[in-house]
């Protein structure tokens, strides 16, 4: 009776989660869409707790009580520019979780089956259903939770890495252990061992070593990719927690899990998908890491980089009427996105058309530039795509590219031998005139010249983004 | 180091190598700055604007040129002027070195390094101290105004009380500096514009100055002007007889003509023949900018304004930068400071001669007592004129076809993707001994799979951040699984439960919130 309860309430459960995803498609729906989730949330964590086998409330409820205070906390004191941090933290809380469970499952294996040789009975639901399965039922139990084991632990490293590189605690550059990939395949081949082996034992030590290859390959594979390709990154992780999920809610028969896990690993793997399309690279080049090699010698830049001051970027600035900026991770690391609204609400306020072109891999998150404008207090309808964009540079009087780089080279386009070749970029050479707020002269992530600062249009201007935004500042009225 | 700039000997000459403006530049450079009294006079710059900006004015030209180490001028030094050089001394100058065998002996025999303003290579870097650019772009501008001046009408057309005014045709032979600096003035004075030009990669440029680039009936393949240094080379005859009657044509109806044309070192090409002049209206005015070499119309004369019998105006004038003195001298001035940048690049007042840097080495013609000129050809080429590609319009049938061939496309790529996987979900379906309870859970699987992919495509790409969000917190669900364990087994799996519904816990409140937090900022304007 209290089954079917919670069954259906599954079931409700279920499709506000479904409507909380979909309802992102807008800015307004979503906000309608996020207390979907939450309700969604409240009602199964609700259903479970009335429904069988769960025990112990008084343990339960103070433990999520707690880890809500926590969550509250973090949710309220992070800042926008931290937010890939904490999604990687987050998920690597979901992938540790998932290995917990996945073991907790197996111990109840054992104990079931001693139980079973003893002809005692067992307690608790999930006990309960173990004791009620078939040997055969039992292997594929097995095979499923040391899929989630493995999957979550890969998540686990994978996240706290991911994290610390992001938070700037790692070295945020490609590093690889001598022997590289081979590692990886090494480590994966023995947990395909350890699987078998512990199929045919149901020891519990097997599945320790496997635990540990797969932390292994999650910390080598995620310390091995780095910079601009963050991204994938974490949206690839986002998609493994899902399908951690997903492989215990096989294990421990429970449909929700599944549902909700399968959602969310797909939503992951759309989010690479379109990440690596963005930069025009193949996800498994990606994963493995670096730029691809270069099909011949990259093209000879000529011309030189000619730098502008505030004043000369003033008077441009009141002389045009369309203003494009394109920011990117430079901004976030300068803190400038106060500035560059600021700046857009006095252009604006002159009456000129001032918009922003987003590319989708700008920052280190998907849709990062995004909530940094929109924390700024930037409006989101002049906040634009690069396909909505694209086709608008030759008509912009003035862009101003802040702290990006590979994704306003026109190598991609022009230069068949670039690493970078055919990614899709902002064609913001294309303007009249073209400012690049940037620290020095150096090389973008992919370490590729970019020849967008040699263009006879572009002035560099250089300095922190944040302060020269202020000098700016104080010279527009 | 000092650096001095003497009055202009030659006659008539009134443009001046330093500015106030340049020499306090060039003193920022590290460099002291001296000129000869009165050598701004006639381009309007005072000796006391001089003395205002730090310069110390010399009296007599003998003294200027024995103390200073770098003399910057305008026009190629006469005898007397490089008698005066020195060892060690840094001319900077015009020089026309092609046509000036005895001079360059003669600055070798003495030692001096001899910059000469012409060679500056044409190459973008350079471009900042490419005097003939900027003296050609006041000649062309003072061309269209001089033929104003010798114009009895209007250049734009007008419909007046007193009746209608056509306006003026203007033709620009030539689109070089000079020619667009032209084409851009006489466009907007209101004329109708035509331009010419024996490359053909130019017509953008000419479009996008407002005016009609007249193209040739002409078959042989033109020739790059990127392959010469961005000048104009000597054409065909066959091209040339072309060139000529398409001018013929045209002739009759123009009211202006400026030719611009020249070859680098060589004498400039007739273009604009005796029986064209004849075909023109009274009143018509030719202005000819090549006169110093020669003039492209026939019956140009040199430094004078000639009548023709039937009325047409042919101005020779070679000296149209010299009559915007204050203008051409602040240009001219500044190109002579961004060269001396480059010479300085330590900015310590001292010259450093670098014969490896590309533009340096082509201006030089002599250097320590050797004669460097002609310069090596320049590694960096001029203006890639870029084969235009021909974007063919398609035909609606053509377009059709497309469409078609493109659903064809979808249709199978997206039937192979639905048979793989029909395929894999039928092939776990097909492995013997599979359980029921297995299967059901399957089947849930794969329908959840597909819906996330359905409903995650349409999210809105700016909020992919507040996505990930949400996803960690409801992947938080894991939470059920530590629940339902926490009830059943021993301590070490009531400890792991209990650690799993904590960190959840976390997730869940953490990931609400904060994807709250970031969509109330989204605000419309």
């Amino acid at each position: 009776m209290e089954n079917s309860f919670t069954m259906a309430a599954y079931v409700v459960a279920g499709v506000l989660f479904i409507l909380s995803l979909g309802g992102l498609s807008g800015q307004e729906s979503a906000k309608r869409a996020v207390w979907y989730g939450i309700v969604g949330m409240a009602i199964a964590v609700f259903a479970t707790l009335v429904g069988p086998g769960a025990g112990l409330w008084w343990l339960s409820i103070p433990l999520i009580a707690g880890g809500g205070l926590i969550g509250y906390y973090v949710a309220q004191k992070v800042q926008m520019t931290e937010m890939p941090q904490l999604v990687a933290a987050m998920h690597s809380l979901v992938g540790l979780a998932a290995v917990f469970v996945g073991f907790n499952a197996e111990m109840t294996i054992n104990m079931v089956e001693a139980a079973k040789a003893a002809g005692e009975s067992v307690e608790g639901a999930f006990a309960l259903l173990v004791a009620k399965k078939e040997p055969i039922e039992i292997t594929i139990l097995k095979i499923e939770l040391s899929l989630g084991i493995w999957i979550g632990a890969v998540t686990f490293t994978g996240s706290v890495i991911a994290y610390g590189k992001l938070a700037g605690k790692v070295n945020s550059a490609a590093k690889k252990l001598p022997g590289g990939h081979i590692l990886n395949a090494a480590a994966a081949a023995l947990s395909l061992i350890c699987l078998i082996w512990y199929l045919n034992s149901g020891a519990m030590l097997p599945l320790l070593i496997l635990t540990a290859a797969a932390l292994f390959i999650g910390y080598h594979l995620i310390m091995g990719i780095g910079g601009a390709d963050m991204p994938v990154v974490v949206s690839m992780l986002n998609s493994y927690s899902g399908w951690a999920a997903a492989a215990i809610g096989f294990s421990l028969g429970n449909d929700l899990l599944i549902v909700v896990g399968a959602l969310v690993g797909s939503s992951g793997a759309i989010l690479s998908y379109i990440m690596c399309k963005a930069m025009n690279r193949s996800f498994v080049s990606v994963i493995l890491g670096g730029f691809g090699g270069t099909a011949g010698p990259a093209m000879e830049v000529e011309g030189e980089q000619i730098a502008i001051d505030a004043e000369g970027v003033a008077t441009a600035l009141d002389e045009a009427d369309s203003i494009v900026i394109i920011p990117g991770y430079g901004m976030a690391v300068a803190q400038a996105q106060q500035n560059v609204a600021e700046l857009t609400r006095r252009l604006r306020a002159k009456g000129k058309e001032v918009r922003f072109a987003i590319h989708p891999v700008a920052g280190r998150l998907p849709g990062h530039m995004n909530v940094l404008l929109a924390e700024a207090k930037v409006p989101y309808d002049i906040v634009l795509e690069m396909d909505e964009i694209n086709d608008d540079f030759p008509d912009t009087d003035v862009a101003i590219v802040i702290g990006s780089n590979d994704i306003v080279n026109p190598a991609a386009q022009e230069d068949p031998n670039s690493p970078i070749a055919g990614m899709p970029v902002l064609e913001c050479w294309k303007a009249k005139q073209v400012f690049v707020s940037k620290r020095g002269q150096g090389t973008g992530y992919s370490g590729i010249e970019n020849p967008l600062f040699y263009k006879e249009n572009t002035r560099m201007f250089y300095g922190d983004a944040k302060q020269s935004l202020d000098t700016l500042l104080g010279l527009i009225s | 180091m000092k650096i001095g700039t003497p009055k202009e000997v030659f006659e008539g000459e009134a443009r001046v190598a330093m500015t106030p403006d340049s020499a306090q530049q060039l003193q920022k450079l590290g460099y002291e700055c001296a000129i000869e009294k009165g050598a701004g006079e006639a381009a309007g710059f005072s000796d006391a604007l001089y003395e205002a900006a730090g310069v110390e004015i010399i009296k007599t030209p003998a003294a200027l040129w024995k103390e200073v180490d770098i003399i910057a001028k305008v026009r190629q030094p006469n005898e007397t002027e490089l008698k005066r050089l020195s060892k060690g001394k840094t001319l900077i100058s015009f020089f026309n070195p092609a046509g000036n065998e005895e001079g360059m002996e003669a600055a070798k025999a003495k030692g001096a390094n001899v910059i000469a303003m012409e060679m500056v290579p044409r190459i973008s870097r350079a471009q900042k101290m490419d005097a003939l650019s900027s003296m050609a772009n006041i000649a062309g501008y003072r061309a269209v105004i001089e033929a104003g001046n010798n114009f009895g009408r209007f250049f734009t057309g007008q419909i007046t009380a007193a009746g209608k005014v056509p306006p003026a045709k203007v033709l620009v032979v030539g689109a070089g500096v000079a020619g667009l600096a032209a084409i851009g003035t006489s466009t907007s004075l209101g004329a109708i514009t035509y331009a010419f030009d024996v490359r053909p990669e130019v017509a953008e440029q000419v479009e996008s100055m407002g005016a009609e680039f007249v193209y040739l009936d002409f078959e042989e393949e033109q020739q790059d002007g990127a392959a010469t240094g961005g000048y104009a080379s000597v054409s065909s005859p066959e091209f040339r007889e072309a060139q000529l009657a398409k001018f013929r044509e045209l002739a009759p109806e123009m009211d202006i003509v400026i030719t611009t044309a020249l070859i680098p070192n060589r004498p400039a090409p007739k273009l604009w023949l005796e029986d064209m002049i004849k075909a023109m209206k009274p009143g018509s005015v030719i202005v000819d900018l090549a006169a110093e070499r020669g003039g492209n119309a026939e019956g140009t004369v040199a430094d004078e304004k000639v009548v023709t019998e039937n009325g047409v105006t042919i101005i020779g004038y070679t000296d149209f930068p010299s009559r915007m003195a204050a203008q051409s001298s602040s240009l001219y001035a500044t190109n002579i400071r961004h060269m001396m940048t480059d010479l300085t690049p330590e900015k310590d007042g001292q010259i450093n001669h670098n014969m490896e840097d590309d533009v340096i080495r082509g201006a030089t013609v002599t250097f320590e007592g050797d004669i460097t000129f002609p310069p090596p050809p320049p590694k960096v080429q001029a203006i890639a004129a870029k084969p235009k590609a021909e974007v063919k319009e398609l035909t609606p049938e053509e377009k059709r076809a497309k469409e078609v061939a493109a659903f064809k496309a979808q249709t199978k790529q997206q039937v192979t993707l639905l048979a793989i996987g029909a395929g894999l979900i039928m092939g776990v379906g097909l492995i013997p001994n599979m359980p029921a309870s297995f299967m059901q859970h399957f089947i849930v699987f794969v329908l959840a799979v597909f819906i996330g992919f359905q409903v995650i495509w349409n999210v809105a790409h700016s909020l992919h951040t507040p996505l990930m969000a949400v996803t960690n917190a409801i992947s938080s669900i894991i939470i059920l699984g530590a629940l339902i364990q926490i009830g059943s087994g021993g301590f070490l799996v009531i400890l792991l439960a209990a650690l799993s519904v904590f960190m959840a816990g976390i997730n869940i409140f953490g990931g609400f919130l904060v994807t709250r937090r970031m969509l109330a900022m989204f605000q419309k304007s």
